[in-house]
């Protein structure tokens, strides 16, 4: 069984987000692995561990995502490989997802891996637009996967109740939190992981005409959300907060 | 007249309120934009929901009810949107940014090669063009963006755009599709919730219980002050991570995104990461025995004090107060 697990380097959700010339300040930047994407890469492993076979990493982004594919191949990952091109700069996420489809068409895999959104973009595009230009079946927001003869069976969240879908392989899953504890890295995984293979390639290596990344979607600008009006405090015994509180809500916010 | 085109989801036989927003913006923006609204319908019988999504705005309804789509799937829900989208060639394609939604819209998008935008909050027509406004970094910031041709595809988050008042002598006209409905992943099996249970992210009341509660056997003050509120539950992420609640519940960067009209912080200290997830809250009330905690920085109403002694008190309030109101 080989599995990709598509991972993306997002800002420490931690970090304090600062805006810079219409633009989120990296230098602030705290840079670590979605998380969601790691409950991807702790499901491959554990797929792996079953069923045997093979867990390659795929990241698209600029030197810096060599980290968390370096920390990814720690986890126990085999390999990875890194879409690194000045070019992939000004896409959006369909372009972005055409330039992973190339990818893991190349690679092959019978499972594709994902987590349910990039935290910080929070666009929750890449599994189902992934899918689609692969022609492949998707099953999104999962909170449990089995994989058995050529199928998955997967648990997913929507509003209110826990859904079991059936797919057949290859297929596009994406993790939601939930679905497992993601590993610590050893430091035998840590020091495993430098000898590792690291792949580049490049729009040219995958074969993607310009227009495949031609972005559809622009940010024209940024900025901090605007601050809320200032805190009243409510005083007095817990009896007379809590019936101030009611009043206030009914008479001054209308909200009950 | 290109118009445009909204995808409505209906649950149980009713329509949801999320798609009846949708349908609602299109109407507000189709002053500015020109042309039709037209709303998407799948499932068999989803006909008789024509009339109320006429009564909200829409001009028209396309209806895919072909007995084989009887239960959501992915596949033939994307196909028979972007081809509702394809043959009406709109400005635009709002979808409602719900699990349904946040699952389809992206393989329909890619499907019609289309640029879409997630969750959106608000839209600005500007030389003809949609411009949208979204939370990123889960509310940290705040992005504006443009597209590059049609269809100008966006999910919009709910609770956020308001309902058109209803208006029953608006008729629209109902026409039919057929799409290939074959899909090789399938539901075969739906875990509801226990009935009456309030999703988080479309509560207009939440009552969210963090570290302050100092244990899950505390938890059921939370619960208690949000069926006195008829609110949802919701939890900080270190109380999920600490396998008080489950992570459904969870408000904040790694969890869930909400906006209602009122939000009740009790005993969270407001991480980061947690007021990110709540803080397009409108009224947002913190209750929390250390006055310097950074949730009063973000709450329109604070209650400084014990959390055991506020809650009791509040919840007991709250039932007076509603039942004197009704």
């Amino acid at each position: 069984m080989k599995i990709v697990v598509c991972v993306k380097q997002v800002p420490d959700t931690e970090t304090r987000i600062r805006i810079a010339d219409g633009k989120v300040a990296e230098s602030d930047v705290n840079w670590i692995v979605s998380p969601y994407d790691e409950f991807a890469l702790e499901e491959a492993l554990k797929i792996k561990e079953q069923k045997g076979g093979e867990v390659v990493l795929l990241s698209l982004g600029p030197e810096r995502v060599v980290s968390a594919l370096r920390s990814g191949l720690a986890m126990g990952a085999d390999s990875a490989v890194h879409l690194k091109d000045a070019k992939f700069d000004a896409a959006d996420t369909l372009g972005v997802a055409h330039a992973l489809a190339a990818a893991v068409k190349a690679l092959e895999p019978d499972l594709v891996l994902t987590g349910q959104q990039g935290v910080g973009g929070d666009n929750s595009q890449i599994p189902g637009m992934l899918a689609e230009i692969l022609d492949w079946p998707q099953v999104t927001v999962a909170v449990k996967v089995e994989v058995q003869d050529g199928q998955a069976r997967v648990e997913r969240e929507i509003e209110g109740a826990h859904e079991t879908w059936e797919t057949t392989l290859p297929a596009v899953v994406s993790a939601q939190k939930g679905l497992n504890e993601p590993r610590y890295a050893s430091l035998k995984g840590i020091m495993a992981a430098k000898k590792k293979l690291i792949e580049t390639r490049d729009a040219a290596a995958l074969g993607l005409p310009a227009e495949a990344l031609a972005p559809k979607t622009r940010v024209v600008a940024m900025d901090q959300p605007p601050s809320r009006g200032a805190v009243k405090m409510i005083e007095g015994d817990p009896e007379t907060q809590s019936r101030e509180l009611l009043r206030l809500l009914h008479e001054e916010a209308k909200v009950i | 007249m290109p118009g445009i085109v909204t995808f409505a989801e209906h649950r149980d036989g009713k329509l949801r309120r999320p798609s009846l927003e949708a349908v609602s913006e299109a109407r507000r923006l189709a002053a500015s934009l020109q042309g039709p609204v037209t709303a998407v319908l799948v499932g068999p019988g989803a006909e008789g929901l024509a009339a109320e999504l006429a009564s909200y705005g829409a001009d028209k309804v396309h209806v895919f009810d072909d007995p084989a789509l009887g239960a959501y799937a992915t596949e033939p829900w994307a196909r028979a949107l972007a081809q509702a989208a394809t043959e009406a060639k709109p400005a635009a394609v709002l979808v409602p940014f719900t699990a349904m939604g946040k699952d389809l819209a992206p393989r329909a998008a890619a499907r019609l090669g289309a640029g879409l935008v997630t969750d959106c909050v608000s839209f600005t027509v500007k030389d003809g063009r949609l411009e949208a406004r979204r939370p990123m970094y889960a509310g940290k910031a705040y992005a504006t963006v443009r597209w590059e041709g049609d269809p100008q595809m966006a999910t919009l988050r709910p609770n956020v755009f308001p309902l058109e008042k209803p208006d029953a002598s608006r008729k629209a006209e109902v026409t039919k599709g057929q799409v290939d409905t074959s899909s090789r992943a399938k539901v075969t099996a739906v875990h509801a919730a226990a009935a009456g249970k309030v999703e988080l992210t479309e509560a207009q009341i939440i009552v969210s219980g963090g570290r302050g509660l100092k244990g899950p056997e505390n938890f059921h003050l939370i619960q208690g002050l949000a069926d006195a509120l008829g609110a949802a539950v919701g939890a900080s992420r270190a109380v999920v991570d600490a396998g008080w609640v489950d992570h459904q519940y969870q408000v904040g960067q790694t969890g869930k995104t909400v906006s209602p009209t009122l939000y009740v912080a009790c005993g969270i200290s407001g991480a980061i990461q947690h007021l990110a997830g709540m803080s397009s809250s409108k009224v947002i009330v913190a209750i929390n025995k250390d006055p310097d905690a950074p949730i009063f920085k973000v709450a329109s109403y604070g209650l400084v004090g014990d959390v055991f002694e506020i809650l009791p008190k509040l919840t007991e309030a709250a039932k007076a107060y509603f039942s004197a109101k009704h």
